[in-house]
């Protein structure tokens, strides 16, 4: 009787289950996002206010070409966010993106923000810059050459060299000066890590705080977001411990990377996702969603929030964003081959 | 009539089964296997330089670093596991009915929480370094010497201390299962204390040990959590860094498959390990009684103090922390976030619990009328889903799928008019075809272990007595299997629980689970905004291991 009742329970969860299907209805803008969906939810409600327009979205991040891919003509995906360029670039190469030539989406994202075929279109960008403890560090300026001096020797900390936020850093590093150069470059800045690279980039903050660091190297945003955690506030000591350095603000400019958009090959709700994109690229758009995730807008004329502008001015390195991305393989190879991610050899 | 007859009755009666049942789970196994065909499909697609850098930077260092990550957990789940059964089986001393539960607890505890509630807990800012801070007047963490927990070691003890209840579990039921009998006759010959444990009890218990760490090695070689976030950079690090990195999915292919090598190498050991032993129960019952021996004064409280330690560790922190900030977020739990992932979270337990207790209950059925060497490695190659990353096991089920999909819809459009779309992969199916890939280990294994403790006898001398295999599976299996599949159904169902890579990426549209909502925040460093759902997480796997346990006593 009672292995009955459980079977038939089993037999209603597995039909249940198996029959989940998807929940997009027409008309409705499907997102396929790296961006975590409650950062995203009061832009795509207040479009929805808007619009009328109605959004889904699906966070993913490892897998999404190979999921596009693989679905083809019948994917879902309407719109693609990304947090980085690589894989922005990525999508398109892959010949998963539709072309679009909008006019209102051109004339808010400058041309060098944005592929010239109209594959893929930037939103904000983020730099990618030092932290520096207040109390024992005390210039004010540096440069990302300047990390593999010996002077800072068990000094700095850093996350996963494999990590794509430092993988795009060193590609910027071997366009900019060379395969070679960055080699050594990278062997040094290895050689000064206080510890083996782990955690995210607010880890490096907090070890600043505790004193097992000096220097670290982070977002931008990262520090907005502790500066202003109420949940955790702890995170707003390891923040006030530190300050933010722009660095190469002398010379190329600070290693930006970009967050941006692209609309899927297959998109079945081309129209609607094409009004999601003119909003997401609008100055209201820009400065909600610069607001939310304190990162630098793109559209001229817009201004990052008051935590953002805080840190100072930044002077973005101009470097093609797209020749960061195809630096990337090598870039990750040679954080293989100098062993970046084993820590300091003494 | 005599015996002689009689016994090449049966074995035409077996042959002619195996004739229907062994097509059957050859398919099924087969299908089992489609993630570990696209993987070969993928690696073959590589090209040689890339392979070059990979064998010659990435394997050494970080199969390095996975086989020394696996002999450290191995040890210490074995060592952990088996003392902890051990002292509860054959001993009596304060709280050890708690324990005897407890002590499973751990395991509803996914690897990826327990890494981040052991870094809050041991680093600078934990409360153990404020402590020691506190003690010494250290300002500063350059003034004092404190382990650090992102390190090899600290991995072993974070994922030790959430793997260690598969061996307690399979060898306290191994220890049931014999009684009291040959560790008593042992004792009135003469043997006692620390020689009747490494001398009876630990070579008693060998199969049990072999099967409890490879469960927890298969978990430790695919685990992606954990590792990443400690900084362990192991294969399966290394898979993903080579895929999205360097855009190299066959590069990451070949090492995944370069894994499946070390796990097959893992499972010819513990073949090895096993040896022949083999613990038939010549009754029905499953039950032996044990007579406990009492601990007192000292002992007991130093066998007590021991018990807790792997209950505090593995569950008492994660909790701790968690509790704190869910605490604080109590409101939220029955908002509709919540609510819908906690049922859709239960829905696909129970559908994946199901239906590979039905697709191992086939294979291990199949193994057991038919225990050739052709069908045991096939059985074992179904199996090896557990070890490859869930994030692969995703893909490896996925592409072929939708590609199946992508030419239904072709066709039936051509010549019907009409659209199937993802008519697998857009639904829960996909989904779930990869957990019953990933946890078949988990349930083949379990009843496997349930079958070989019935005596092959039984189910013949049934036969003999003319009931047919519908009538011996009702009325002489399903009664003696009843424990290992509670086990079976328990342990699927608490891995789904706590599944992430693979929900992430073949959940149809809009669907959420408790883990992926976790994800949501972890994935931003933002764990304390996804407590609740981790408690959650905890909490329902938790259930069904404290039933799991009870319904052994």
């Amino acid at each position: 009787m009672k292995i009955h009742k459980a079977l038939a329970g089993a037999f209603l969860a597995t039909a249940t289950a198996l029959t989940a299907s998807a929940a997009y209805a027409d008309g409705t803008v499907n997102i396929y996002s790296y961006r975590q969906p409650d950062l995203i939810a009061p832009l795509l409600d207040e479009f929805t206010k808007q619009t009328g327009i109605e959004t889904n979205v699906q966070f993913l991040k490892k897998g999404m070409i190979e999921k596009l891919k693989a679905e083809g003509a019948n994917s879902p995906a309407d719109v693609i966010l990304t947090v980085d360029i690589g894989r922005l670039s990525g999508i398109a190469n892959e010949g998963l993106t539709a072309k679009v030539d909008n006019e209102t989406i051109n004339a808010n994202i400058p041309e060098n923000f944005r592929d010239s075929d109209g594959d893929w279109f930037g939103l904000t960008t983020r730099g990618r810059v030092v932290y520096a403890s207040k109390e024992r560090v005390e210039q004010d300026s540096i440069t990302y050459e300047e990390l593999a001096d010996p002077k800072w020797k068990g000094k700095i900390c850093t996350r996963s060299g494999q990590h794509a936020y430092n993988v795009a850093l060193i590609a910027s590093m071997i366009a900019n000066k060379g395969s070679e150069f960055t080699e050594k470059w990278l062997a040094g800045v290895k050689e000064n890590l206080a510890r083996k690279p782990d955690g995210n980039d607010r880890a490096q903050a907090k070890g600043i705080f505790s004193g097992e660091c000096d220097l670290g190297i982070g977002n931008t945003y990262y520090v907005g977001l502790m500066q202003n955690n109420e949940k955790d506030p702890e995170q707003k000591e390891w923040a006030k411990s530190m300050k933010v350095l722009f660095p190469n603000s002398g010379d190329r400019g600070t290693h930006v990377n970009l967050s941006g958009m692209a609309l899927a090959k297959h998109s079945p709700n081309r129209e609607q996702a094409i009004k999601l994109m003119e909003f997401l690229s609008s100055g209201q758009a820009q400065e909600i969603y610069a607001e939310k995730v304190y990162e630098y807008p793109i559209k001229p004329g817009t201004k990052p929030s008051d935590t953002v502008a805080g840190f100072g001015e930044i002077k973005a390195d101009s470097l093609s964003l797209e020749k960061i991305s195809e630096l990337r393989k090598e870039a990750s190879q040679l954080v293989d081959k100098v062993g970046y991610d084993d820590g300091p050899s003494s | 009539m005599n015996e002689l007859t009689d016994t090449r009755n049966i074995s035409i009666k077996d042959k002619k089964r195996a004739g229907y049942l062994l097509p059957g789970a050859l398919a099924f196994a087969l299908a089992l296997c489609l993630p570990i065909f696209t993987l070969v499909v993928m690696s073959a697609q590589g090209n040689l330089q890339s392979f070059l850098h990979i064998a010659t930077t990435v394997m050494p260092s970080s199969g390095m670093t996975t086989i020394l990550l696996m002999a450290g957990v191995g040890l210490f789940v074995a060592t952990v596991g088996t003392v902890c059964a051990w002292f509860t089986t054959y001993f009596e001393f304060p709280l050890r009915k708690i324990l005897q539960w407890s002590l499973v607890l751990p395991l509803a505890v996914p690897t990826y929480i327990s890494a981040y509630t052991f870094v809050e807990f041991f680093s600078y800012t934990g409360p153990l370094q404020e402590f020691v801070r506190l003690l010494g007047g250290f300002t500063s963490s350059r003034e004092y010497w404190f382990p650090e927990i992102r390190s090899l070691g600290g991995t072993v003890f974070v994922l030790g201390f959430v793997l260690y209840p598969y061996v307690y579990l399979s060898v306290r039921a191994l220890f049931l299962l014999q009684g009291s009998n040959i560790p008593d006759s042992a004792r009135v010959l003469g043997s006692s204390g620390p020689r009747l444990f490494f001398s009876i009890t630990l070579p008693l218990a060998r199969p049990a040990i072999a099967l409890g760490v490879t469960l927890a090695l298969m978990e430790t070689i695919n685990d992606i959590g954990a590792v990443e976030y400690l900084g362990t950079h192991t294969l399966t690090f290394s898979v993903f860094s080579v895929w999205l990195n360097q855009n190299d999915l066959a590069g990451a292919a070949q090492l995944a498959i370069f894994l499946l090598f070390i796990v097959a190498f893992l499972i010819f050991a513990e073949h090895v390990f096993r040896g022949s032993r083999r613990f038939h129960e010549l009754r029905g019952s499953s039950q032996k009684t044990v007579v406990r021996k009492q601990l007192s004064g000292k002992q007991a409280v130093l066998v007590t103090g021991l018990l807790c330690l792997p209950v505090i560790a593995g569950f008492g922190i994660p909790m701790a922390i968690l509790s704190g900030f869910a605490l604080g977020d109590i409101a939220l739990i029955f908002s509709p976030a919540i609510t819908e992932a906690f049922v859709t979270t239960c829905l696909l337990g129970l559908a994946a619990a199901f239906l590979s207790v039905m697709g191992g209950f086939l294979l291990s059925y199949a193994l057991r009328v038919n225990p050739t060497p052709g069908a045991k490695f096939m059985v074992r190659l179904a199996t090896t889903g557990y070890a490859i990353p869930g994030t692969l096991v995703a893909l490896g089920v996925f592409i072929p799928l939708a590609a199946f999909d992508n030419s239904l819809d072709a066709v039936l459009r051509e010549y019907a008019g009409i659209s199937s779309g993802l008519l697998i992969t857009g639904s829960g199916a996909a989904l779930i075809f990869a957990y019953i890939v990933r946890f078949m280990a988990m349930a083949e294994g379990n009843l496997e272990n349930g079958f070989s403790k019935i005596s092959p006898n039984l189910d013949m001398a049934a036969r003999n007595l003319g009931r047919n295999d519908w009538q011996v599976f009702r009325t002489i299996l399903l009664p003696l299997m009843r424990p290992a599949i509670a086990g079976a159904s328990l342990l699927v169902f608490v891995d789904v629980v706590k599944e992430l890579s693979a929900t992430i990426l073949l959940r149809p549209f809009g669907m959420n689970t408790l883990a992926t909502h976790v994800y949501d925040y972890a994935s931003q460093g933002r764990v304390e905004d996804g407590a609740l759902a981790c408690v959650l997480i905890i909490l329902v796997g938790v259930l069904p291991v404290v039933f799991l346990v009870q319904n052994r006593n």
